[in-house]
């Protein structure tokens, strides 16, 4: 091959490798921007003052006396929108004409506007959380308030068959009526009625979520999948090492020992909805570890889950041993075991951490593993005690549950990216260990 | 069982001057230079080892005397290593290698199923080609050995620590950082800690492969000096392809080729008048 050929091929290898990093590089930007942009949204946002209401009824946070006058100062601007509403409301009572037009509509009307400043004190809509309190967060608030001053009217269809829907002032509908007014002052002093902050709320991490999740945080979620990752590396640890050790070190080359081998690895290729089905119905049918589903279960399943992982980076870690070490140690006396716990096991522990902590990240994200045996979408944190019987929320089945499940999904949108960004954060974390810890012993066993 | 030889260690180790290492076995070690075969501390007969069937040493009959540097020279697959790894057992590693005949120490069968290889490596040192220590500092390198034999109390092990150090001539360039890592020290001071480790189990026979083949020309002489202050010491079998380094640091020299012992005799008659002739043409760079 010509000189000539030979270097532009080489250069061309190495614009494609260039160009597939950036390629990554940007998918993964564009993966994680929106994200961390969102997900933020869930500790620093601006809170209303119904926010600090709900937070100073329910955790008892915030200072007292400072609300009260907040209280006081918002009963005054609130007034005279619940007096509208009562005078109106009266009026429709009274007059059939008026019931005909909006008898069917304001009903709907007051509860948004009660949603949106929360309602008059000892007249909750009902029993929920979510009818007692007005919107929390400020980007909530704007959204809501545009529903009540805006309004769509169907106009028929246009000319190409669509259907024709016109955003226009709700006002316009109420024209004459005792109504009227409220739309403006709604709009006018939106700022007054809500008292936005700029708040800081890194409890999200441990507050229990309350009515599902209209308000709090994600902290039992939290706490399952840190029980869940754990438990995960509890159980597969010892068993993947071990199994390493055994393969590498004690293992000969028969044909059951490659049968082995190949079984791992298929292991490895099974889909992760097949282990919570294993884990169903051995785990919990067949074995009974725990009457119904638990984190013990789950633990279970995501550990079998990742078992392959551990094993074939122990073995390798344990491969790359230097012969020489094992030759030194054996040549003094060791035996083999001690070979192994003394020499080996330290030389391979960069390799094996990094298998267990990529198979942690693998854990914590994993799904389908956990639905059959652990998972489930409400309920308080479980105690360290309780992981034997008990099942758990955990993020990633949490995060599916809250954005597909839930009867307002698009009203919990910084719940939803609260949890993404906080399993990312995890997981990156976890990841980021691994480095730090394989650099940090690998600088030691190189001196 | 490592306790006896433990508990003598101190006693052993401040033994101001060298003298031959008293054996039990051999009170009777004579003087006088050896003649091959006169009285053996490694003994071997119509010794074979094969791997998966075919020999690479073969029937090979020597005593090695104890108390004095044995060096094996030959070309390169000639056997050499392979035999000195038979008497440390460590060809056991390899998959496939089989003996036949008798190797034996002190009178001791090697290769007799009873037979405790741990213990037998405890008596048969040994330091490798390229300098092999373990990423740990260098006071744990060299307490390795003792830890694992069943001392842990901290002075006696600074206590071996030091005096083998001290025996392998590492001792003044180390007793300040005996806490870095070992692998921070440059070749030749490795491979100076490495025949410091195998001391330090305080070994009868130390085998060593080529131990000065990785090091420079330096580090070499004072590796060479090093075997030299341990004869009379130990009994120190050398396998090296340097023919300069064995007649320089040998009071005995077995050549092999091709799986056979050829000759084995004083090592200023292997190098002076050798009776065989490949052995002549070896050494005098016909071929190898």
């Amino acid at each position: 091959m010509h000189l000539r050929t030979r270097k532009i091929i080489d250069r061309s290898a190495t614009g494609i490798g260039i160009l597939a990093i950036v390629v990554m590089t940007a998918a993964l930007v564009v993966l994680l921007a929106p994200i961390f942009a969102n997900g933020t949204g869930a500790f620093v946002f601006r809170g209303t003052a119904e926010f600090r209401k709900y937070q100073s009824d329910r955790f008892d946070r915030g200072d007292r006396e400072v609300l009260t006058t907040e209280k006081e100062t918002l009963r005054q601007v609130r007034q005279p929108v619940y007096d509208l509403l009562h005078k109106f409301e009266h009026q429709l009572k009274n007059d059939d004409d008026l019931d005909a037009r909006f008898g069917a509509e304001f009903p709907k009307l007051k509860r948004e506007v009660y949603r949106l400043i929360g309602p008059p004190p000892g007249e909750a809509l009902s029993r929920l959380e979510r009818d007692e309190y007005g919107a929390t967060r400020w980007d909530r608030a704007l959204v809501q308030a545009d529903s009540i001053v805006h309004v769509q009217e169907d106009r028929g269809l246009d000319s190409h068959g669509f259907s024709l829907k016109v955003e226009g002032p709700r006002a316009a509908r109420y024209k004459g009526t005792s109504l009227e007014p409220m739309f403006g002052y709604v709009e006018m002093h939106l700022a007054e009625l809500l008292r936005p902050q700029w708040t800081f709320y890194p409890q999200f991490l441990i507050d229990n979520p309350q009515d599902a999740n209209f308000f709090g945080g994600i902290g039992p979620a939290v706490l399952g999948t840190i029980y869940l990752t754990l438990g995960a590396i509890l159980f597969a640890v010892p068993m993947g090492v071990i199994t390493a050790i055994y393969l590498v070190e004690y293992a000969g080359q028969g044909r059951f020992i490659s049968l082995l081998r190949t079984c791992i690895s298929t292991l490895a290729g099974v889909p992760s909805i097949v282990f919570g089905l294993f884990g169903l119905a051995f785990f919990i049918n067949t074995i009974h570890v725990s009457p119904s589903k638990s984190v013990l279960a789950g633990s279970l399943t995501l550990g079998l889950l990742i078992l392959p992982t551990i094993i074939r980076a122990s073995e390798e870690a344990l491969r790359a041993v230097p012969l020489a070490y094992k030759e030194a140690a054996l040549s003094l006396g060791a035996g083999q075991w001690r070979t192994i716990l003394t020499v080996i096991l330290p030389a391979a522990l960069p390799g094996i951490l990094t298998g267990i902590i990529i198979s942690m990240g693998r854990a914590a994200g994993e799904t389908a593993p956990i639905i059959f045996t652990a998972a489930v979408s409400v309920g308080l944190g479980v105690k360290p005690w309780e992981v034997f019987t008990s099942p758990t929320q955990a993020l990633s089945w949490n995060i599916y549950n809250v954005s597909t499940e839930h009867e307002a999904v698009d009203q919990i949108r910084h719940v939803q990216y609260g949890m993404v960004l906080t399993l990312v954060v995890l997981v990156l974390a976890l990841n980021l260990t691994a480095v730090l810890l394989r650099a940090r012993i690998t600088r030691r066993l190189s001196g | 069982m490592a306790s006896s030889a433990v508990a003598e260690r101190p006693k052993k180790m401040t033994t101001s001057v060298p003298t031959t290492r008293p054996t039990s076995r051999s009170p009777e070690t004579p003087q006088t230079p050896a003649v091959a075969g006169e009285v053996s501390h490694v003994a071997a007969e119509g010794f074979h080892v094969l791997y998966g069937g075919r020999p690479a040493v073969k029937s090979v009959t020597m005593n090695i005397p104890p108390g004095r540097v044995t060096a094996i020279i030959g070309p390169s697959g000639c056997g050499k290593s392979t035999f000195l790894r038979a008497i440390n057992r460590m060809n056991d590693l390899i998959p496939g290698c089989t003996v036949q005949g008798r190797l034996a120490l002190d009178g001791q069968d090697l290769y007799v199923p009873q037979l405790d290889v741990v213990a037998l490596r405890r008596k048969v040192g040994m330091v490798f080609q390229k300098p092999n220590p373990f990423p740990k500092s260098i006071f744990d390198n060299v307490a390795y050995g003792p830890r694992i034999h069943g001392i842990s109390s901290r002075t006696h092990l600074s206590e071996i620590v030091e005096q083998s150090l001290s025996r392998a001539g590492l001792w003044d360039e180390v007793k300040d950082r005996q806490h870095d890592n070992a692998l921070r020290l440059s070749g030749g001071q490795q491979q100076r800690l490495c025949i410091a480790r195998a001391l330090a189990v305080d070994p009868e026979v130390l085998l060593m492969d080529e131990p000065a083949s990785a090091l420079d020309p330096r580090s070499t002489a004072r590796v060479e000096e090093l075997i030299d202050e341990l004869s009379g010491q130990y009994t120190i079998i050398i396998v090296t392809h340097n023919m300069q380094q064995a007649a320089r640091v040998s009071e005995l020299t077995a050549f092999f080729y091709e799986g056979e012992l050829i000759e084995f005799g004083p090592t200023k008659e292997i190098f002076t008048k050798p009776r065989q002739e490949k052995t002549e043409a070896y050494i005098t760079g016909r071929f190898g």
